[in-house]
């Protein structure tokens, strides 16, 4: 029923364009002009003007046909992800607007830049329960940075044109257009701007030079700081300017999982991800601060546990674009509002013009610091689990790492093996590691590493999924395949909804409620079905070698990887417990 | 704690809903909501009475202070303010002493009367909040059958002088 056309018509297209254009060809032209070249969608009724612009315009924008819109939207956050430019999806109306919620969702959740074009029936008829209507303005509103219901095509333009500043810009987000059909319709002769007043505007106040002096003072005099940095990092690009600070300080730095690639994660001043799954010495290192220093950050749960205890003895300063994260959750000492590069940059120049002898100073002023914190990382380093009868999942995330020289661009679901593959693929680049962090949705991982691919061709991008969330949006398969993009999925098959089962295990008694999916269809046929490679490792001594026969392979690859059933992520924070009730083992 | 924020918010479809919207889905409290126009045609001052900590109230600026088309977002109870809140009140008042006795009531408050029949009248009553509660608490003994409350609006003392709300009404009024 989808792709019924049974939208009552009031308007006629000529198919013969006179000299105005009509709104759908408005619509594809703003895209193009906004640098737009890649976008991924599903018809409908509703959308049917702007799929016609879509084919007259196919040698400047490709349009990549995805089998459900969830994947359409995800798809749109791995190239936003990948490369920090703005991700396009194009949706119907009604349900094709509803499944693209989830991704609208995780997109807000994790500041990623997105425009989303949803259809909408006829404006005569939006109110009257006509055929595929659905408010997706109402729908979507607490999940946007911003929206608009198109109500006039000489609007569409400068809606287009805004639309594109307020996705990138500040703390980004995803932009919802919705579309009735017979706006793009409509011939526009005299296209109108938005009044200067109302028209969006990113205000970005210069860094105070005095708030870069009273933090350099901090960082300099500080016994025992941490760098604690997140997306924040990722998204101002400010991966090189934080690496200058830390090294000119000798300050550990630990990521979050947003921050993952912001921060190398072999560096000697690196101390492993921070939070709920992170290390024993990155969490140790923030209780014991007496300098937190928090960039890009949000003081989420996962990281912090609990907020009382979090970082007690810390001074905190906090650096974050959105004035609303600063005291949101944990209350700072001191705080910058500003982007993360700007800050890290004029902090770089301050130290680079300060005596070496005060740097020096400072540096031995915390190397009772840096001892305690190797005696950390030596007595509870992130273990590898080996076997020489079954795959364990940190062996294949290692191998994975080998056999990939470290360079892959790493895209994941939500559970068990994301966990994994952030504390055993150490990350060299920023944008390197492609994760739902704040929705957590399962089925993110395929399309958004499709889309990741599509965006950087130069680079080997892995998806490394569970069993579960595969089977969420595993009808993308046929996307890779029909495109001839080189998808490459890792499938963690444990046989079971692996993070709901460790938390049954730990926390309620091992009852095992309703996470078995050991009756599962058989990934490698499933993956010849859709005309991909499939290929299933079993043994250790046969995961190398399927592994890179699966990289290797020209076109999309499905590798089903069969782990130990039950191991569990470690070390664990209990969900709102601070560092000291770590489960290390 | 009570508190009053003002929100300069462009007249466009949809944008009072966004703010609404952020209200409840950031589980803040809307006590009372009072839209108008402000002197620029474009733009609508939203006046929401809200309770919460410092810490919320604070969150809440902020937080309505990211929307696209908000400009200004103010605490303005944090300042020296004027509130005010209008009600029409519906109360029962036959010939008689029931009127005698709404209508001493109306010349203490400095209330109007708007309508009248046999056996009701409707009441305009303004002030602040306090002051239209008390308003209806008196009257309630007479049988109150409706009441229709404009919620609070709001502006910033032009003087420095932190003159209490009460002192300045008591002054002026009752």
């Amino acid at each position: 029923m989808r792709n019924a056309v049974q939208i009552a018509e009031t308007e006629t297209v000529p198919h013969a364009l006179p000299q105005a254009p009509r709104g759908a060809e408005i619509l594809v032209r703003g895209l193009i002009k906004n640098g737009v070249d890649t976008i991924f969608g599903l018809p409908g009724g509703a959308v049917l003007h702007i799929y016609d612009e879509i084919w007259r315009f196919r040698d400047e924008i490709t349009h990549y046909l995805v089998r459900h819109e969830q994947g359409a939207v995800h798809a749109a956050e791995g190239y936003a992800r990948a490369t920090g430019k703005v991700g396009v999806a194009l949706v119907t109306s009604g349900p094709g607007a509803t499944n693209a919620v989830t991704g609208i969702a995780d997109a807000y959740m994790d500041s990623i830049p997105l425009v989303v074009i949803t259809g909408q029936v006829p404006s005569a008829m939006i109110g009257t329960d006509a055929f595929q209507e659905v408010d997706t303005f109402g729908v979507t509103l607490p999940i946007v940075k911003h929206s608009y219901l198109v109500r006039d095509v000489r609007d569409l333009e400068a809606v287009i044109d805004e639309a594109f500043v307020i996705a990138a810009s500040g703390k980004p987000g995803p932009v919802v257009i919705d579309v009735p059909k017979d706006i793009t319709a409509q011939i526009c002769e005299n296209p109108r701007k938005f009044r200067a007043d109302i028209l969006f505007e990113e205000i970005t106040a210069p860094v105070d030079p005095r708030s870069i002096d009273i933090v350099v003072d901090k960082l300099l005099s500080a016994k025992q700081p941490v760098f604690y940095v997140g997306g924040g990092i990722v998204t101002s690009d400010a991966a090189y300017e934080l690496l200058d600070v830390a090294e000119l300080l000798k300050i550990p730095v630990t990521p979050t999982l947003m921050g993952l690639g912001g921060f190398p994660t072999a560096h000697s001043l690196s101390l492993g991800m921070l939070g709920m799954h992170g290390t024993y010495a990155a969490n140790m290192a923030v209780s014991e601060s007496d300098l937190l220093f928090a960039v890009g950050v949000r003081f989420d749960d996962r990281v912090t546990g609990k907020l009382a205890t979090f970082a007690p003895n810390a001074e905190i300063v906090h650096i974050d674009i959105d004035p609303s994260n600063i005291g949101k959750n944990k209350r700072p000492h001191f705080s910058i509002v500003a982007d993360a590069k700007s800050v890290l940059d004029a902090i770089v120049s301050k130290l680079e013009s300060t005596d070496k002898s005060k740097l020096n100073a400072s540096h031995k002023l915390r190397e009772a610091w840096w001892q305690k914190i190797n005696e950390w990382r030596d007595s509870f380093p992130l273990v590898c689990e080996q076997s020489e009868n079954e795959i364990k999942p940190q062996m294949l995330i290692e191998e994975l790492h080998r056999i990939t020289n470290g360079e892959a661009i790493i895209v994941t679901d939500v559970g068990q093996h994301q966990m994994w593959a952030a504390q055993f693929y150490p990350f060299k680049y920023s944008r390197q590691w492609i994760t739902s962090g704040g929705l957590g949705t399962m089925g993110f991982g395929l399309p958004a590493a499709l889309g990741a691919q599509l965006a950087r061709p130069d680079k080997q991008v892995v998806a490394v999924v569970g069993d579960g969330g595969f089977q969420m949006t595993n009808q993308e398969i046929i996307t890779a395949v029909q495109y001839g993009i080189p998808l490459k999925v890792i499938i963690m098959n444990n046989g079971y909804l692996g993070m709901v089962r460790q938390w049954q295990e730990m926390f309620y008694d091992r009852a095992y409620s309703e996470v078995d999916l050991s009756v599962s269809p058989d990934f490698v046929k499933l993956a010849e079905a859709y005309g991909a490679l499939g290929l299933r490792a079993e043994k250790p001594g046969e995961l190398a070698s399927i592994l890179k026969q699966g990289l290797d392979y020209p076109g999309a690859t499905i590798i089903d990887v069969v782990v130990s059933k039950e191991e569990n992520v470690f070390p664990i924070i209990p969900a709102g417990q601070d560092a000291r009730n770590m489960i290390l083992k | 704690m009570r508190n009053t924020i003002s929100i300069l918010v462009a007249s466009e479809p949809g944008e009072l809903s966004r703010i609404v919207g952020l209200f409840s889905a950031r589980g803040y409290n809307i006590e009372t909501m009072s839209v108008g126009k402000t002197l620029e045609p474009n733009w609508s001052r939203a006046t929401i009475v809200t309770d919460g900590d410092e810490r919320t109230i604070e969150q809440i600026v902020k937080q309505c202070a990211r929307l696209a088309r908000v400009r200004e977002v103010r605490a303005v109870t944090s300042d020296p303010h004027i509130e005010r809140e209008m009600a029409l009140i519906d109360v029962s008042a036959r010939a008689g002493d029931e009127r005698q006795e709404v209508m001493s009531l109306v010349n203490i408050f400095r209330a109007k009367v708007v309508d009248i029949s046999h056996e009701r009248m409707i009441l305009e009553m303004s002030g602040t909040r306090d002051k239209v509660d008390t308003f209806i608490e008196m009257l309630k003994p007479l049988k109150v059958n409706e009441v229709t409350r404009s919620g609070c609006v709001a502006i910033n003392r032009l003087s420095p002088f932190d003159r209490s709300e009460n002192e300045i009404a008591n002054a002026a009024e009752v």
